[in-house]
């Protein structure tokens, strides 16, 4: 038991002296690292401006409210939008996730060395890549737009669909599949009738749980000109209408939280 | 042998349907195949196929004016416009083929640094609030004002993009990465107080108890009962959490708010492909490392 010699008395300790050395040590770097980060963030800050924050921000708020709820008849057509590019996304994703991921399983990938590697590459590389910066490509590629949304939002969900099937199909019951093998099932019967029936429940989630994400995503594409109500949003803000952005912002919560209800909903009535 | 058994034998075997009920089963697929003509092809094409028809006289539409085509007006795709743009796609991929580091490398090396600090103070800053908020929002040790409120703030930062956060305060504070850090750190709150939150509801009770049972004060309680319960937890939400604000922060830079977005948005504008892939590859290089990294502390920890 770790502990030290005080006064003749044996004083407990919660770790021995070696094990707080090593505490002390991490402590030690994070404090260095935080105060090294903290300090090239306030080089770059010019604090002198920062006096009146307060004020800017009353006077901000104070514009913004209340909101302008005429605007709204504008906005249906971006919310409608914006519902697109996130189902339609979702949907054709999943097209293509799903074949990534049978090629990216262990089990059932036709090839460990040289199919799976490049399946995981693609999972990873789509992964990676915020959706903004797939929308900044095809916003380059096919023009600004709702098409360039809906294929940014397409192609970096792929990567987490993929992911998180080929994940539920290592993890499926293999005796099913060996008895659908010895009834002399065909490869794609195999799948058909052993594989699938066992991660449709973690399919259905995956893609609920993607729609959800992909909504909120989708609001924000139009930054960068990819269609949605975000394009309507970037528009407000460079004509600094502060009465349109908080109505813009308040429809964006609404939908987050309504696209989170009615995938836990989904969600609760699948499992 | 029963009659059904019976009525059974010699037909073949069918999958039983995912849906029951096949009035509920029909009506599902109709509503999804009218939304998908809605949203991709629109209401012109509908019209325009039923005129095609017979159906209906030429010149019919939905609704007065073709305000209906307006608002369903489908995924118009400007073939023309991508023709153009296929160049500049395969110039694209043709980029991480050479990518070019030494064009804007003084920009490159200023946005990574802008970025690593950006991400490593926000996360310490937003560990350090979570905690205490995340202690607010576990039930079995928050009364429940302080739960509900604790929830309330976890909420709010969940339901808020990260982009638009930046946004609102690129507006308050000006550019710079100020406004990237303490967006970082608010969307940290969210997602690692919810987790630790859970944790903390899912710990054994008894330990707590335990140390209760020797008059320890509430601090003693929470330190030696509950920390050591959730300390693995925490250091692996913390390093996934480090993941998520580095790439977060890539992005950040398009609206102002710092870090190495901003120097790739500049080269999309001026369509320099090979400096974006080059950019492209040091930030999925990093996420690699750092994802490599975060799943190494975490398997150790375990």
């Amino acid at each position: 038991m770790p502990h030290i010699e005080k006064d003749g008395l044996k004083v407990w300790q919660v770790r021995d002296r070696n094990a707080t050395l090593t505490r002390w040590g991490m402590w030690f770097a994070l404090v260095v690292a935080f105060v090294w980060s903290w300090g090239a963030i306030s080089d770059n800050t010019l604090w002198a401006l920062m006096g009146n924050v307060g004020e800017v921000t009353v006077d901000i708020a104070g514009r913004a409210v209340p909101p302008r709820w005429s605007y709204m008849e504008k906005l249906w057509k971006p919310i409608w939008d914006t519902l697109n590019i996130a189902t339609l996304g979702t949907v054709i994703s999943l097209f293509l996730a799903v074949p990534v991921a049978f090629l990216a399983a262990s089990n059932t990938t036709p090839s460990k060395y040289f199919v799976r590697p490049i399946a995981l590459l693609i999972i990873v590389s789509s992964r990676s890549v915020n959706s903004l910066i797939w929308a900044l490509l095809f916003v380059s590629i096919v023009g600004p737009g709702v098409f360039a949304g809906l294929l940014a939002i397409s192609i970096r969900s792929i990567g987490f669909c993929a992911k998180l099937l080929y994940e539920a199909i290592e993890e499926i019951d293999e005796r099913q599949v060996e008895a659908i093998t010895a009834t002399g099932a065909k490869r794609w019967q195999i799948m058909v009738y052993g594989i699938v029936p066992q991660i449709m429940p973690a399919f259905a989630g995956i893609a609920v749980f993607r729609w959800d994400i992909n909504i909120r995503e989708s609001t924000v594409l139009g930054l960068v000109g990819a269609g949605g109500i975000g394009l309507q949003l970037k528009g407000s803000l460079d004509t600094i209408a502060w009465p349109q952005v908080s109505l813009i912002l308040l429809v964006i919560l609404a939908a987050v939280v309504l696209s989170e209800w009615v995938s836990a909903k989904v969600r609760g009535a699948i499992i | 042998m029963s009659v059904a058994l019976e009525n059974k034998l010699g037909t073949a075997w069918k999958k039983n349907p995912y849906i029951a009920s096949s009035s509920l089963r029909w009506a599902i697929s109709a509503i999804v195949l009218v939304y998908v003509f809605l949203a991709v092809f629109g209401t012109k094409s509908i019209s325009s196929s039923l005129v095609g028809l017979g159906l209906v006289e030429e010149g019919f539409r939905f609704g007065t004016f073709g305000s209906v085509d307006k608002f369903f007006s489908g995924i118009d795709v400007n073939w023309s416009r991508i023709q153009r743009g296929l160049a500049r796609g395969q110039e694209f991929v043709g980029g991480f083929l050479s990518p070019d580091f030494a064009s804007r490398w003084d920009h490159i090396v200023q946005g990574m640094y802008e970025s690593v600090v950006m991400t490593i103070a926000s996360t310490v800053v937003g560990i350090g609030v979570s905690i205490p908020i995340a202690l607010g929002a576990a039930r079995n040790i928050a009364p429940l004002p302080v739960y509900l409120a604790c929830r309330f703030i976890i909420t709010v930062s969940r339901a808020l993009n990260e982009l638009i956060v930046a946004i609102i305060l690129v507006a308050i504070l000006g550019f710079g990465p100020l406004a990237g850090f303490i967006t970082l750190s608010f969307a940290t709150i969210g997602f690692l107080a919810k987790l630790l939150a859970e944790e903390i509801e899912d710990m054994n009770k008894s330990q707590a108890e335990a140390v209760q049972a020797t008059g320890a004060t509430w601090l003693q309680r929470i330190n030696f009962g509950v920390q050591p319960q959730v300390m693995p937890r925490l250091i692996g939400l913390s390093m996934y959490r480090l993941d998520i604000n580095f790439r977060e922060s890539a992005v950040l830079g398009l609206v102002g708010a710092g870090g190495i977005g901003a120097t790739l948005n500049t080269a999309f504008d001026r369509y320099e492909f090979d400096t974006v892939a080059a950019i492209l590859l040091i930030i999925i290089s990093t996420v690699m490392v750092l994802e490599y990294l975060s799943g190494f502390i975490r398997t150790r920890i375990k």
